[in-house]
């Protein structure tokens, strides 16, 4: 709980910063999903600090925690033939290793 | 256990996508959206993972099972219905933590397999493959 209280008073990122999906390739499990690579968002929420999926995954402790953001992106951003009004968003949850600023 | 549904995306595995990472692939048909109540197998594989990976087993975590599950072929990976993608999940983390080993599972399956025959039941000779 320490451990995640220090993180979270450290973390790089707060609500309302425009941020960047990394465009890189993952290795083992990932939680950045293809489609939101490289693409461009708002932070709408901290969500805490969790174990890294990547090193849960392979029975690890997992430490340490990472911070997690909910992302909102224009759908239009994210889909060039999106169809539907220009205000759709999409929210998706992002670890912060993955998050670059704008 | 239920039919697939085979899957019509177009997967290229030359961009770098993990075979479970389809999000924005094409599809040749409108997504199935029809839900279904869980039947008793599927109750029970949902059930065993809860037991497998909560604190008193903590034999593995859901993301190990996520891991296992988005390493699978990518025709298996389409193949398989959801709740079969995680019993073979789980069968293979049970051995990779050596809570089980996969002889003692497979001398299980052949036991069951007889029991099974001896009732009158329609068995499959399909096996399952390892990992």
């Amino acid at each position: 709980m320490a451990m995640k209280n220090a993180l979270l008073s450290r973390r790089r990122f707060k609500t309302g910063d425009r941020v960047r999906i990394a465009d890189r390739s993952s290795v083992g499990h990932c939680r950045t999903p293809w489609y939101t690579r490289g693409k461009t968002g708002i932070v709408t929420e901290v969500l805490g600090a969790f174990g890294d999926p990547g090193r849960l995954a392979y029975h690890k402790p997992g430490l340490p925690p990472l911070v997690l953001y909910k992302v909102r992106i224009p759908q239009g951003e994210l889909w060039a033939k999106y169809a539907g009004p220009s205000n759709d968003t999409l929210e998706v949850d992002i670890f912060e290793p993955w998050l670059e600023p704008v | 256990m239920t039919t697939p549904k085979p899957k019509s995306n177009q997967r290229s595995t030359s961009d770098g996508r993990d075979v479970h990472d389809i999000g924005g692939l094409a599809a040749a048909a409108p997504i199935d959206r029809s839900e279904h109540e869980l039947n008793l197998y599927e109750k029970r594989v949902d059930a065993l993972m809860n037991l497998l990976s909560g604190p008193k087993r903590n034999a593995f975590k859901v993301d190990a099972l996520r891991r296992v599950i988005e390493g699978y072929a990518e025709q298996e990976y389409d193949a398989l219905p959801y709740y079969d993608k995680w019993i073979r999940a789980i069968r293979n983390l049970l051995v990779e933590q050596q809570v089980v080993s996969k002889g003692e599972i497979e001398a299980r399956i052949k036991a069951v397999r007889k029991e099974l025959e001896a009732e009158g039941a329609e068995v499959s000779a399909r096996k399952v493959p390892w990992p």
